[in-house]
């Protein structure tokens, strides 16, 4: 129940949209979901509810920390200062789209 | 997150970042150089580690525990008895999946279902309006449970107009007390604290920060995909071997600082905190939410005698380590009951029916991969 799943606004009605969640389309409410949300808008939804507009650049945000992060690692591993990268395998997940209750 | 693969499928599972983030781990922990204790408090998180495996890549020396982050497993065999109550007397108890099966002293839901009571799953809040709005002739409760992630909804469908023959028993819980009960409790040794992603999107990350100050303990609110976890640990890894106690946000995405000021109005204008058991816990002081005096005509215990009748408990139950498993003091395996009297089809603690449960999420995933 407290899984919070990301979908995108196409259709919006008053306080109810109809939001794409990849393989299925639910009706969510936008009682609470804080901000000023349009169709084509990413939503974090939980039980039937948006609870948070996902701004695309924050998002992207997390990513370039994770990049930069990875930037510095390969600089101190040029210089010697760090050993080099195994680079075995993570398990990768099959399944498709999320888990939810 | 299927809709956008660019960015969510590749970008934050990618195997080579989460080497970094790996190598990075184990840097900090060689300079810590003794053994740190992390928990997080959300079933989203373990399911994450246990399925991606993300244990094996940690370093000796660090682990990560599940505190209380299961909203059924800490719900209490009196709320799911008192919805067994409200079911048995004729009244149709709508509920979350997750809560079907939760053995109450007795019984399930599930179990009174079977006997004739009417008892429907619910996807969200507002389905259980409509289902009251179906039945005009018949009393529908909410027996609504959840941490704020659902009790904000809760609280937004009951400002939507909800139909009179609607009542809502609440046995939401509150997430920042049961951390401070945590770091309270004498044999409970927590050297950082991974804060529910999820939770802090409704309450803002800036609401450890009084916790941090108060009990020092570094706290970094994390995201839900393999790297985001990844990135949150790195993260109070660097707290702790800095020496200093802070509070960072890792999952910047989708928490702010504030967090949704919308979604806590609602919550404040609907429910108060009062002092509660979570099952298998503790009383955590103002860890529950009742609905307030302003909603006490939608209040359940109000319109219904829920006092639930006596019933034995379950001996098993006695060897159920459920609340050890959640203030961090035992993993499943240290438990007689997992995996041979206690497994999902036929479970004894809350903690192995749902799919936010500790045990349940070892049982499936498997808890410490031995690679």
């Amino acid at each position: 129940m407290c899984l919070g799943i990301p979908g995108q606004i196409v259709e919006r009605s008053g306080p109810v949209a109809r939001v794409d969640f990849g393989d299925v389309e639910k009706e969510i409410r936008l009682d609470i979901v804080g901000d000023t949300v349009e169709e084509g808008d990413f939503v974090l939804n939980h039980a039937g509810f948006a609870i948070r507009k996902i701004p695309e650049d924050e998002a992207r945000a997390t990513i370039e920390t994770y990049e930069a992060l990875l930037t510095e690692t390969e600089r101190l591993e040029e210089a010697g200062a760090l050993p080099a990268t195994t680079g075995e395998e993570t398990p990768q997940d099959s399944e498709d789209g999320d888990d939810e209750t | 997150m299927s809709m956008r693969p660019d960015v969510e499928d590749l970008q934050f599972r990618d195997p080579a970042k989460a080497d970094v983030l790996a190598d990075r781990l184990a840097t900090l922990q060689d300079q810590i150089g003794e053994p740190v204790a992390i928990m997080h408090v959300c079933g989203t998180h373990e399911q994450v580690i246990a399925k991606f495996g993300l244990r094996s890549r940690l370093p000796d020396g660090l682990s990560v525990r599940m505190g209380p982050g299961c909203p059924v497993c800490v719900t209490t065999m009196r709320e799911v008895d008192e919805a067994l109550a409200i079911a048995d007397s004729g009244a149709i108890v709508a509920t979350y999946g997750d809560m079907f099966r939760v053995p109450g002293t007795a019984r399930s839901l599930a179990d009174a279902k079977a006997e004739g009571a009417d008892v429907r799953v619910v996807y969200s809040a507002m389905d259980v309006a409509a289902l009251a709005r179906e039945h005009p002739d018949r009393e529908v409760v909410f027996f609504a449970t959840g941490f704020e992630t659902t009790a904000a909804p809760t609280a937004a469908m009951l400002e939507a107009d909800p139909p009179d023959n609607l009542s809502v028993l609440s046995a939401h819980k509150y997430v920042p007390p049961a951390m401070a009960a945590i770091a309270e409790m004498p044999d409970t040794d927590v050297d950082g604290f991974l804060a529910a992603g999820h939770a802090a999107t409704i309450t803002g990350s800036g609401i450890f920060e009084s916790f941090v100050e108060e009990y020092g303990i570094p706290v970094v609110v994390g995201g839900f995909e393999p790297l985001d976890v990844l990135g949150g640990l790195v993260a109070l890894l660097e707290l702790v071997a800095s020496g200093q106690p802070g509070l960072e946000n890792a999952y910047p995405r989708c928490v702010s600082e504030a967090g949704n000021v919308a979604a806590q109005d609602a919550m404040w204008r609907v429910f108060e905190q009062r002092t509660g058991e979570w099952r298998g816990l503790a009383e955590i002081p103002a860890g529950c939410l009742d609905l307030a005096p302003a909603y006490a005509d939608w209040n359940a215990r109000e319109r219904f005698d829920v006092e639930p009748a006596a019933a034995t408990v379950d001996p098993l139950t006695e060897q159920c380590r459920c609340g050890d498993i959640m203030a961090g003091k035992a993993s499943p395996e240290d438990c007689p009951l997992f995996g041979g009297a206690c497994v999902p089809s036929d479970p004894v603690g809350a903690c192995m029916v749902s799919s936010e449960g500790t045990c349940k999420i070892w049982y499936e995933y498997g808890g410490h991969p031995d690679l």
